[in-house]
């Protein structure tokens, strides 16, 4: 399931949803984003809504096959979002940890660099649109 | 035709969400219409790293517009 919405949410509940009810998976693993607080008063996420969630849709596709994933699950906020706050939930389902603690690496990867979303923090001194670091870019080249 | 713009390029025009009437026929005869308008838009439409997207499905280069499409400015994302 691949979710954006502008409403907080609580992750834990979401963990225990996507867990229940499953046989044949042997591992879940989750990653949970927070918004860093420090010189960032709150951050603004703009999507392209549809297209966004296409292009997220092509990435976690490409996971579940690369990874053999039973299911995973993204859900990003967007809108106004506080330090502190939960931005992103990402988890995955597999037979074996292995690929279960890959994809999820790779999914954050992918949605740090590659995810149509555009950011701006808002700081004391004004505002900035940022874009990804060359960390950001390195992780994901990982991948490839 | 309906135009949207993302990220910083939203912050050059002082709209997001614009219709045009009548519809431009191409990509290009669009982006003349806009700097000819808003000069600061035009060329911030021709920076680096901006993409165009028709209903949806990015373009490069030129290319026809529909009456009725969705085009869509896009600044360099940022990622998640």
């Amino acid at each position: 399931m691949i979710r954006l919405q502008t409403e907080p949410f609580e992750p834990g509940a979401l963990l225990t949803g996507f867990c229940a009810g499953r046989s044949q998976t042997g591992a879940v693993v989750s990653f949970i984003g927070l918004t860093r607080g420090g010189d960032i008063e709150r951050l603004e996420l703009e999507a392209y809504p549809g297209f966004t969630e296409a292009e997220i849709g092509r990435i976690a596709e490409a996971a579940r096959t690369r990874f053999s994933l039973h299911d995973l699950m993204i859900i990003h906020r967007i809108g106004q979002i506080a330090p502190g706050e939960v931005i992103v939930f990402v988890a995955t389902a597999a037979a074996h940890r292995r690929e279960a603690f890959e994809a999820a690496d790779h999914l954050m990867d992918y949605l740090k660099s590659r995810a149509p979303f555009w950011k701006k923090e808002h700081g004391p001194y004004g505002a900035r649109w940022i874009e990804p670091t060359e960390r950001d870019h390195a992780d994901a080249a990982r991948w490839d | 035709m309906r135009v949207l713009l993302f990220g910083r390029l939203g912050d050059v025009a002082g709209w997001r969400e614009r219709v045009f009437e009548p519809a431009p026929g191409s990509l290009f005869a669009l982006r003349t219409l806009i700097a000819g308008e808003d000069p600061a838009l035009g060329e911030a439409l021709l920076a680096k790293g901006v993409q165009a997207a028709i209903d949806k499905v990015i373009v490069r280069g030129d290319a026809a517009l529909a009456a009725g499409a969705e085009v869509a400015f896009l600044a360099p994302m940022s990622g998640g």
